[in-house]
């Protein structure tokens, strides 16, 4: 591609044609302040923060979509463009509700961090009171602290390929919501909670359930136990300034057991038992010839996807609950007959990257003791928010174990939080059950990586098994349309709701847009659990792990039996659009 | 050949006063009286001035009729067409100034006007294309199609100076040229006929008008930019421009003016209407075509521009109608004959819809460079009532009002852009004593508040902060600290909002903070409106030396705000809402307003 030479702050730089200002700056280390711009996902210039001035220019432009030229002469900082991010800041201050003191996004809020780079005096304008919206079901949208950025519309619509939000009304009364201000529970919203996690203000939060698990901890007739997803691990260092990609697992394990938790499990340990019935399941489809693509299930946000969307094919998806079901059932069945304990005084906790996981334990047929499999579930954020409320200087902090009874997980466990992590897990297992023999090589790497759109053929004791790794809702919207036609053709896809899968959830920690748009979180991310999965790791195949050979043994029976179903398996529904 | 002819306008405001009941009256009447062979009755477009509609006029004499009801058309056939006695007192007004009835084309409104873009209307039947063909209709295309090549057609246009009539008045040629230079593949061309700004109807007269000219137009520019396909952008609120409009197209695709290989040429194009929901921010190129795309219709960053990725992705041409209505002429006239209209940068003609305090209210179309002051007291005949001219607000809501001292203004883009107003698409309300400059300014900042699309911030809240801050003073609360922050928060919302709208809401504050500082003063510091009009700032007072206690206003006060006893003294209580209704009913002059 062609390059063009121009100045910025008159240092010269060379970026290809096409490049915008925004990248151009970054290149000469220079950082020009955004709020609505989000890379590839919201390129709109709407809130007017990156302006610069270009020499001949009529007005400001904005520069995270302004093209560079040939010749250009740009200025990023001057006394003049400071002056008019001030007042912009000012204006959209005057439009927003000042709860910042006890705001969810408070020292977080991309706004509230310019307004003070910017010395914004918060009274420049009349604040104009707007009104607080809180009737979505899974999340909390307070237009009153939206900035109109259109991230989460743009997140929803693109990446996502829901679109169940959007701009209403015009000018100065113009708010995000859904069609005709319906309530979001009355949409085909998937509560995948990307919306959440692109939302630079406190507009959009996950609905918090914390204080439900302090008062179980609170309550002496109640055995509390809390397990984590893999993804957790990887990101709850963002929340104590960890380097993002640490994996702060011994920590985390500490904390929550100094904050009263009776037992701390690991959710990996439950997704080795999905893979042993996700991948019993895929050997009994190939062995009866179907139905193909299976699809897998642990994301609830895809599952609730494909029950709008593509209704048709819930056959398709495999029938086993996801981890945090599999690891709720066997708490209440299991382990409470093992440990004596009735069910109902069970209060089973799961910490998931992900807001869907809310709405999962509230789905049918995830009841394996009679009661809900889980009691609550809480976010990476909502645990970070726990750990500072008991008073834990986190970083001070032992590395512990998790309790083994229910705490020894194999790599392919952990990767279960990365995209490509359950297809590469699954294959593991699979390929040694049906071929007999142990694997010469574990690392599957064409199912690796952030790609949305992931594809490998492997050869299974002689037969070939093509497999899709998808993540992103639109992005399992274009393969089952090509899978539709006829143009693509596979036997297994794994399929996840987020962009990167998990590491990338809802319910992770809040990255700014600017972090968002110089680095790959997703990446990142997935490197914690990837270390947790490498080569000298002495248990790396689910099959292995000695916690599911002995609940099988002792109580399940076979993998895909006749119990294991009754516990570790669900149903689904066909849904509709509207 | 007929003796006469009687133009009867069909444009909307006639056609409001029924004027279509008078073509059906006159064609039956002209039967019964054997003289449908030698009277004529033509349904035409808009002549502009509408402020005197239904409009008849009768030729060969260019007898003009005002306001003509039925009772009118019957005295005008009975008299003029069967005895050739002409009606008196139905002609306009202005014809009969100087002792004799002379032909409308004479008259101070008429007479300076040049039309152009205008050429046909209050000419032709719009809704018959053979009248198009008849004045040359369609000529212009067959010769661009026969004996030009795309690029001799974009350097006639270039040539003849036009710019775009939409507001911002980009050279038309230059635009053809950018979607013309790029790659071959699939290109539109789309017609701006959103008509937004209040008050202005010159797209609509042309639409209504004469049609066949916008289709002719855009044939023209699609093969000069190689173009198959457009779209005309009509607001859903011009139901008799959509369905005139939706017949001229009908009419051209069956005579072979549109769809494929437009006359045996090999070249092919045609067209969609497409309707919109009458968003102002739609006449902005980027959010217009959004819309077109069906989306919400907010506009988009540029570069890219639409000549490079407009509509769907693709490179796009969009003129306004008045633009592309200039088209034909220039083609078949010459690029010479046009930039012989006009200064030195606008050439050609300007339509302005002429409103507010002036006699002549109406659309009037005049060459560039001609001064506000000859628009204003010649051609629309002055301020009614002998009251003093104030400001004239140009270019529709977003537009500066312009003091009594600016009247020599000559009009055009850069002129008009100095003394902080625009061009815009045509609108120019003229302003008498009477009214008040912080009021007005409140009046179109309200507008633009509830037109901004929403999507950038400065536009968004900036112009919502304007409108509060105006509020509150016209209330009496401001401050001078107020008018500060007016003044750099228009600067602000001017320099960094993403579209022209934001780009120029503010203008009307920041002009009249510019020509009318101290009446700003005014209500700031002494509480008061010079004009009059800001309620929270007026007392009503009956004087007691002129009330005679007639009781009459005590009487209409809605409120009961005025007591008094029969043949004594009246006074006015806090209860005053400060409507009025006691100053107009008073006989006696005896209620004032400080």
């Amino acid at each position: 591609m062609d390059n063009v030479k121009l100045k910025i702050n008159g240092l010269d730089v060379e970026v290809p044609k096409g490049t915008t200002v925004l990248d151009a700056a970054h290149k000469l280390g220079i950082r020009i302040p955004t709020l609505c711009y989000l890379r590839e996902i919201n390129a709109i210039g709407a809130c007017r923060i990156c302006v610069v001035e270009v020499k001949g220019a009529r007005s400001s432009v904005a520069a995270c979509v302004h093209p560079v030229s040939e010749g250009m002469e740009i200025q990023t900082n001057t006394e003049k463009l400071r002056q008019a991010r001030k007042m912009t800041l000012e204006l959209i201050v005057s439009d927003h509700r000042m709860d910042c003191l006890s705001c969810e996004r408070s020292l977080r809020c991309e706004l509230q961090t310019l307004a003070n780079e910017y010395e914004v005096d918060q009274h420049k304008f009349a604040n104009l009171n707007p009104e607080v919206d809180d009737s979505a079901p899974h999340l909390i949208r307070d237009n009153s602290k939206c900035i109109l950025c259109r991230k989460c519309v743009a997140v929803c619509k693109h990446n996502q390929a829901v679109g169940v939000i959007g701009a209403n009304y015009r000018g100065y009364k113009t708010q995000i919501g859904s069609p005709f201000d319906l309530p979001l529970d009355t949409q085909p919203c998937i509560y995948c909670s990307q919306c959440v996690a692109v939302c630079p203000t406190g507009a959009l939060s996950e609905k918090y359930d914390h204080k439900k698990v302090w008062e179980a901890i609170a309550n002496p007739n109640k055995h509390v136990v809390v397990a984590c997803a893999p993804a957790v691990r990887a990101q709850l260092g963002e929340c104590f300034n960890y380097p993002i990609g640490t994996n702060v697992s011994g920590k985390m394990v500490t904390a929550l057991r100094r904050m009263g938790f009776d037992k701390v499990f690991d959710v990996p340990t439950a997704a080795d038992f999905t893979i042993m019935e996700e991948g019993t399941e895929l050997i009994k489809r190939l062995e009866a010839g179907g139905p193909f693509p299976m699809f897998t299930s642990c994301s609830p946000g895809w599952v609730k996807f494909c029950e709008h969307f593509y209704p048709e094919y819930l056959d398709n998806l495999s029938t086993c609950k996801s981890p945090q079901q599999m690891y709720g059932a066997l708490m209440k069945t299991y382990y409470a007959e093992k440990e004596g304990i009735k069910p109902e005084d069970m209060y089973v906790v799961s910490v998931m990257p992900c807001a869907a996981k809310k709405f999962e334990i509230t789905r049918d047929h995830q009841n394996a003791a009679g009661i809900p499999d889980l009691d609550a579930v809480i976010t990476t954020n909502e645990l970070a928010l726990m750990i500072r409320q008991t008073g834990l200087i986190f970083e001070d902090l032992p590395d512990e174990d998790f309790d083994p009874a229910f705490g020894i997980a194999s790599g392919a466990g952990h990767i279960f939080g990365v995209t490509g992590g359950v297809c590469e897990a699954t294959l593991r297992t699979v390929s040694e059950i049906v071929s007999g023999k142990p694997l010469e090589k574990l690392e599957f790497n064409e199912v690796r990586g952030v790609a949305g759109i992931k594809e490998a053929e492997y050869d299974l004791g002689g037969k070939k098994l093509k497999v899709a790794v998808v993540s992103g809702t639109a992005n399992a919207k274009k393969v089952i349309e090509d899978i539709k036609s006829g143009a693509k053709e596979y036997h297994f896809i794994e399929m996840m709701a987020c962009p990167g899968g998990c590491v990338n959830g809802g319910g992770q920690p809040y990255q700014p847009g600017y972090v968002r748009n110089f680095t790959d979180l997703r990446a990142l991310r997935a490197k914690a659990l990837y270390r947790e999965d490498a080569p000298k790791t002495a248990l790396r195949k689910s099959h292995e792990n000695p916690v599911v050979k002995e609940i099988y043994d002792s109580y399940l029976g076979e993998p895909g039996g006749h119990k294991a179903h009754e516990l570790l398996h669900t149903s689904y529904v066909k849904r509709t659009v509207y | 050949m007929y003796r006469s002819h009687i133009l009867v306008c069909a444009g909307t405001n006639c056609h409001s006063g029924k004027s279509d009941k008078f073509i059906e009256y006159l064609d039956e009447k002209l039967l019964e009286h054997k003289l449908n062979e030698e009277v004529k009755v033509v349904k035409t477009g808009c002549f502009g001035l509408c402020a005197f509609g239904p409009v008849v006029v009768v030729y060969p004499e260019g007898i003009f009729y005002q306001m003509v009801d039925q009772a009118g058309i019957e005295r005008i056939f009975a008299e003029h067409v069967l005895k050739g006695r002409i009606v008196d007192d139905l002609v306009y007004e202005e014809s009969k100034k100087h002792g004799v009835i002379e032909p409308f084309e004479q008259t101070d409104f008429f007479r300076k006007q040049v039309r152009v873009a205008l050429h046909n209307c209050g000419v032709i039947d719009p809704e018959d294309i053979n009248e198009y063909i008849a004045v040359d209709g369609y000529q212009a295309l067959a010769k661009v199609l026969t004996t030009m090549t795309p690029q001799q057609v974009i350097d006639e246009i270039k040539a003849s100076g036009l710019r775009g009539r939409g507001g911002a008045g980009f050279p038309t040629g230059l635009k053809w040229s950018f979607a013309a230079a790029e790659p071959a593949g699939k290109k539109y061309i789309c017609c701006n006929a959103d008509e937004g700004d209040p008050g202005a109807f010159m797209d609509r007269s042309v639409l209504e008008g004469d049609p066949h000219v916008l289709i002719e137009a855009m044939a023209i520019a699609a093969y000069a930019v190689g173009a198959d396909e457009g779209y005309k952008y009509v607001r859903a609120e011009y139901p008799l421009a959509v369905q005139r409009f939706q017949k001229a197209l009908d009419d051209a695709r069956a005579m072979g003016f549109l769809g494929e290989n437009i006359l045996g040429t090999g070249f092919s194009f045609d067209m969609h209407v497409k309707l919109g929901a009458g968003a102002f921010v739609c006449g902005e190129e980027t959010a217009l075509l959004t819309s077109i795309e069906g989306n919400r219709g907010e506009p988009r960053p540029r570069p890219p521009f639409p000549a490079v990725k407009g509509l769907f992705g693709k490179p796009t041409v969009l003129n306004n109608v008045e633009t592309l209505a200039n088209i034909p002429r220039i083609i078949m006239e010459g690029a010479d004959w046009f930039a012989g209209m006009g200064t030195e940068t606008s050439k050609g003609t300007k339509v302005f819809a002429l409103g507010g305090n002036i006699v002549n209210v109406g659309l009037v179309e005049v060459p560039m460079g001609i001064t506000l002051r000859e628009i204003v007291e010649e051609i629309g005949g002055g301020i009614p009532s002998g009251k003093k001219f104030k400001a004239a607000q140009t270019g529709g809501p977003s537009g500066g009002c312009i003091p009594a001292k600016l009247l020599d203004t000559g009009i055009d883009y850069e002129s008009l852009a100095q003394v902080g107003s625009m061009m815009g698409s045509g609108g120019l309300i003229v302003m008498d004593e009477d009214s008040c400059m912080v009021d007005i300014a409140k009046f179109y900042l309200d507008f633009t508040v509830d037109e901004s699309c929403g999507k950038c911030a400065p536009c968004r809240i900036g112009t919502k902060q304007l409108l509060e801050i105006l509020e509150k003073i016209t209330q009496g609360q401001g401050v001078m600290e107020d008018l500060d922050t007016l003044k750099t928060l228009s600067t602000h919302i001017m320099e960094n909002s993403l579209c022209a709208l934001g780009q120029t809401a503010p203008n009307p504050v920041a002009s009249t903070l510019e020509y009318f500082w101290d009446e700003y003063v005014e209500h700031v510091v002494n509480k008061k409106c010079p004009a009059g009009m800001c309620k929270d700032l007026l007392t009503y007072t009956i004087l007691p030396d002129k009330c005679i206690g007639c009781t009459i206003c005590a009487r209409v006060c809605p409120v009961n705000a005025i007591s008094g006893k029969v043949k004594e003294i009246h006074t006015i209580d806090e209860k005053c809402i400060k409507c009025g209704v006691c100053v107009d009913k008073c006989k006696f002059d005896a209620i004032i307003k400080v």
